[in-house]
């Protein structure tokens, strides 16, 4: 009935999953108990659940996002005091419990937190920079979010019901197959990748239609603010990578469940094969995160420095450079693992020569920043922070290229270091400088500055002492993954390392703190021009926040900086453009579509990896028939009357136009 | 783009590096596309996205090829004949189609609806050689745990007989669809996505009958 599913699945002989696992269940009931007591469950589902505005989607992508950052915070925590405790000592973590850890750490940080936190501020940003009213597929994007949410559930559930993966983030084979690990913690990982994995390749698909066939009138590609190149080029990079995910985790999973032979040591199954197509899927990965990131500092450098960017041109092909390259050094994930002098020569060179693009994005941000009038907000804090930190982690990469010293370094905590020194440093600084920038466009007002300075400092300085005494282990022989270890010479840099982690939680509650005092204090800090920082790109014509519909007329841009444009002209004519001749707005209705479909794609997700067939079979009529339910509709769109769009207009061009006399007279 | 600087867009558009923006929609300076061109465009990077699928399980097929691990060879298993006769099949099937895409133009139900109950017929013969292939090889011990060469080989086949099946699943509904809504423009965007997969299924087989069936009876 149940297939492999018992009362044996929960841990009750081991504490700290239960405990946590209960915890998180009872505040998850209590929240849901909670909003429907308030009476709030309609608005909740009226306005977020079944919505398919891109921009409540991206809100709840970033919050989802947040929510798994602090779950894999939680796991870093308590890796750094298990190493810091288990000098000649088991420490508190046994090692399959450990294994965990690290695994679901990575997991959930790669996957379930940055991709998250990327693709919502992609999801926020992109339509509006484009001066449009969506997506290309709204109620796509609505699927892709939900399914993304399912695989953050099902990683989870395994807190509390059976086990997690103990293979580490990639699940390399022999040792995940059936043979070494029976158990369903390599199934929850599966099912939960792939699952998230499809909704982020129609997320892929989504983003690349939207870019490249809707567009304000008059934006030509040459004109797309640079996150929206980066958007697009990190959307291609999906569409191109995540398909070799999805193919790679299905062999696996044959190998499991059918006892097919594509990665087993027995019948001619090859396990390298895995290697090679994980790490073509996880390479390019790499870059799915960071160059939407880079796209974030150039938004925020341009906008703080009060120039346009430098080198937009060079930045745009820097850009397309590096992911057109990024599937050309794979390789050397695994330098020491057979393939020889001649192609490892070849995949070092590629590896060299992709920092070039980087480097050319830090000179064009430098550059930028020189001769401007540079604002030191707290977005712009982070972007100096991560121009020196990714500068040495980018170094250290660099190093690692290079196949004989990756022979003494490969798999140390060197590598640990490197990695997160370039996805900390990289993307972890653009998330939070990119929340903390368009904040105020998403909930009408400023987040509180000193928390922000603060919280930027704690992680500056948190992240250094954390990491950098990982290379020094790491040069002193220790590998990663390590439950406990008697080498004298690295217990002392590992109690600093853990000291930085206590140093990045005070980083944390600063954050959570400026989370707080903001929202008290939003009436003192309230954005009323929808223009708080003098921007530059569209995103800041709209009122904070944007209309359902962003635009009450389709903007025609006629330069790269579309908005500076309007406003320099504005500010020489000492008034705004001439009252726009409105029309009605067509919107798309809401759908309960990817919310459904999302539920039973966690029964058969649940079904599967526990082997109860039948539910399975549920799971998939059931995502059948939402499907032509959908299909179904007759009325997919509702119309906003002309003057019910002019009357929401009014209030913005009012406030714009105060703003404008204000900035005359002064 | 005012009056102005269209007609300069277009009184010199060979002008060293300023051809001036094309103003076509969904191109360049246009403005947004049309619905139409919109969702075909998205669904074509769909299919772009399931060939990179495939090409992973052709490429892994090309890598295990040789590890029979005692088992049959490719030349060993693959009868020519029926495979043939499943490509005809399936060759068919998508010709109908095209046929049911004009019957569509038309707007012409009862043509639109035999074309497509062909389309579906012939898909479904092309499936159920498929599986007798796949039943005959399994009884004779030969299936996909028997060897790394024959878990390539169902995994590549299978997955095109699962996308294959996965078509007629969609057929059925779009049949449903033009009888119970008649050619509105929403469902004529549906079909033409569902006949871009159609043929697209057809590409991905010439290249698994090309390079599983033609070079394996040859090594």
């Amino acid at each position: 009935m149940f297939g492999k599913l018992g009362w044996d699945a929960i841990p009750l002989d081991q504490p700290i999953p239960l405990i946590a696992g209960a915890v998180v269940m009872l505040l998850g009931l209590g929240m849901i108990v909670w909003v429907i007591a308030k009476g709030w469950f309609p608005y909740l589902w009226k306005e977020w659940i079944t919505s398919v505005d891109h921009k409540h989607i991206g809100i709840m992508y970033v919050l989802l996002g947040l929510l798994m950052l602090v779950r894999g915070f939680i796991d870093a925590i308590m890796m750094r005091a298990q190493q810091a405790m288990a000098f000649h000592a088991g420490g508190y973590l046994p090692p399959e419990h450990y294994d965990q850890v690290f695994s679901a750490h990575g997991t959930i940080m790669v996957l379930f937190a940055a991709m998250p936190l990327v693709i919502g501020i992609m999801n926020f940003v992109v339509p509006l920079q484009l001066g449009v009213r969506d997506v290309a597929f709204p109620t796509l994007n609505s699927v892709s979010f939900w399914l993304t949410a399912t695989g953050a559930l099902l990683v989870n559930v395994s807190l509390l019901i059976g086990e997690f993966a103990r293979t580490g983030w990639l699940p390399y084979p022999p040792l995940s197959e059936l043979r070494y690990s029976p158990g369903v913690g390599v199934d929850y990982y599966l099912w939960a990748v792939q699952i998230s994995g499809v909704g982020t390749l129609l997320t892929g698909i989504n983003f690349v239609t939207t870019i490249l066939k809707i567009r304000a009138p008059g934006m030509t590609y040459l004109r797309m603010p640079m996150f929206c190149w980066t958007a697009l080029a990190s959307c291609l990079l999906i569409l191109a990578a995540f398909p070799v995910l999805t193919a790679t985790l299905a062999m696996l999973t044959l190998d499991r469940y059918l006892g097919f032979h594509f990665f087993t040591n027995e019948a001619g199954g090859n396990a390298m094969m895995f290697m090679n197509l994980i790490w073509a899927w996880g390479h390019p990965e790499v870059y799915i995160l960071v160059l939407p990131a880079f796209g974030i500092y150039s938004e925020v450098i341009s906008t703080f420095s009060s120039k346009p960017l430098f080198g937009y041109r060079s930045m745009v092909a820097a850009t397309l450079f590096i992911c057109i390259v990024s599937f050309c050094t794979w390789l050397h994930h695994f330098f020491t693992m057979g393939a020889g002098g001649d192609v490892n020569a070849a995949f070092g060179i590629s590896t060299s020569i992709i920092a070039v693009g980087t480097g050319v994005k830090m000179y064009n941000w430098l550059f930028t920043m020189y001769g401007g009038r540079i604002r030191f907000t707290t977005p712009m804090l982070w972007s100096l922070g991560f121009m020196t930190t990714f500068v040495i982690g980018g170094l250290t990469g660099v190093l690692l290229a290079v196949p004989p010293a990756d022979f003494l370094l490969h798999n140390s905590m060197f590598l640990v270091a490197h990695f997160h020194h370039v996805i900390i440093g990289g993307v972890v600084f653009a998330l939070l400088a990119g929340i903390e920038y368009w904040w105020p466009k998403a909930f009408g007002y400023r987040l509180d500055e000193r928390w922000g300075k603060a919280a930027f400092w704690f992680g500056l300085v948190g992240f250094y002492v954390t990491f950098m005494p990982m290379y020094v282990v790491g040069i002193l022989g220790m590998t990663r993954r390590l439950q406990h270890y008697d080498v004298a010479d690295w217990y002392p840099w590992l109690l600093v390392s853990a000291v930085g982690i206590l140093i990045l939680m005070g980083g944390a509650a600063c954050q959570i703190t400026q989370l707080v005092v903001s929202f008290l204090r939003r009436h003192e800090l309230r954005d009323t021009t929808g223009d708080p920082w003098d921007g530059r790109s569209l995103e800041w014509a709209t009122a904070s926040p944007p209309p359902v519909f962003n635009f009450a007329v389709l903007p025609q841009v006629q330069d790269a900086e579309a908005y500076w444009d309007v406003k320099r002209r504005a500010r020489e004519a000492e008034e705004l453009g001439g009252q726009p001749h409105y029309a009605p707005v067509e919107m798309p209705r809401n759908s309960p579509t990817g919310f459904v479909c999302a539920f039973f794609a966690t029964l058969i997700g649940f079904a599967l990896i526990w082997h109860i067939w039948w539910l399975m079979i549920v799971g998939l009529v059931g995502a059948y028939a939402t499907f032509v339910v959908f299909a179904w509709r007759d009325v997919p769109e509702y119309v906003i009357p002309a003057e019910e769009v002019e009357r929401i207009d009014r209030a913005d061009r009012q406030a714009r136009q105060e703003a404008l006399s204000g900035a005359v007279t002064t | 783009m005012s009056a102005a600087e269209f007609t300069t867009a277009i009184a010199d558009p060979y002008r060293l590096g300023h051809r001036g923006p094309n103003l076509a929609r969904g191109h360049g300076g246009g403005g947004p596309a049309t619905k139409r061109v919109i969702v075909g465009y998205g669904f074509w990077l769909f299919l772009l996205s399931d060939i990179i699928i495939f090409a992973c399980l052709f490429a892994t097929y090309a890598v295990l090829a040789d590890a029979t691990a005692g088992g049959p060879k490719a030349r060993d298993i693959f009868e020519l004949d029926r495979v043939a006769w499943e490509t005809a099949c399936l060759l068919a099937s998508s010709f109908l189609c095209g046929l049911a895409t004009i019957a569509v133009a038309q707007r012409n139900q009862i043509l639109t609806q035999a074309a497509l109950v062909a389309t579906g017929l012939t898909g479904l013969a092309f499936i159920l050689l498929e599986s007798s292939e796949f039943a005959a090889l399994h009884a004779q011990g030969f299936g996909p745990t028997r060897s790394a060469f024959l878990t390539g080989f169902f995994t590549l086949v299978g997955c095109h007989g699962v996308h294959v099946t996965a078509g007629l699943l969609w057929l059925g509904t779009m049949m449903a669809q033009f009888y119970a809504k008649g050619f509105r423009p929403d469902i004529g965007r549906r079909f033409l996505c569902f006949s871009m997969f159609l043929h697209f299924l057809d590409v991905v087989w010439v290249a698994i009958f090309s390079l599983v069936y033609l070079v394996g009876t040859r090594l």
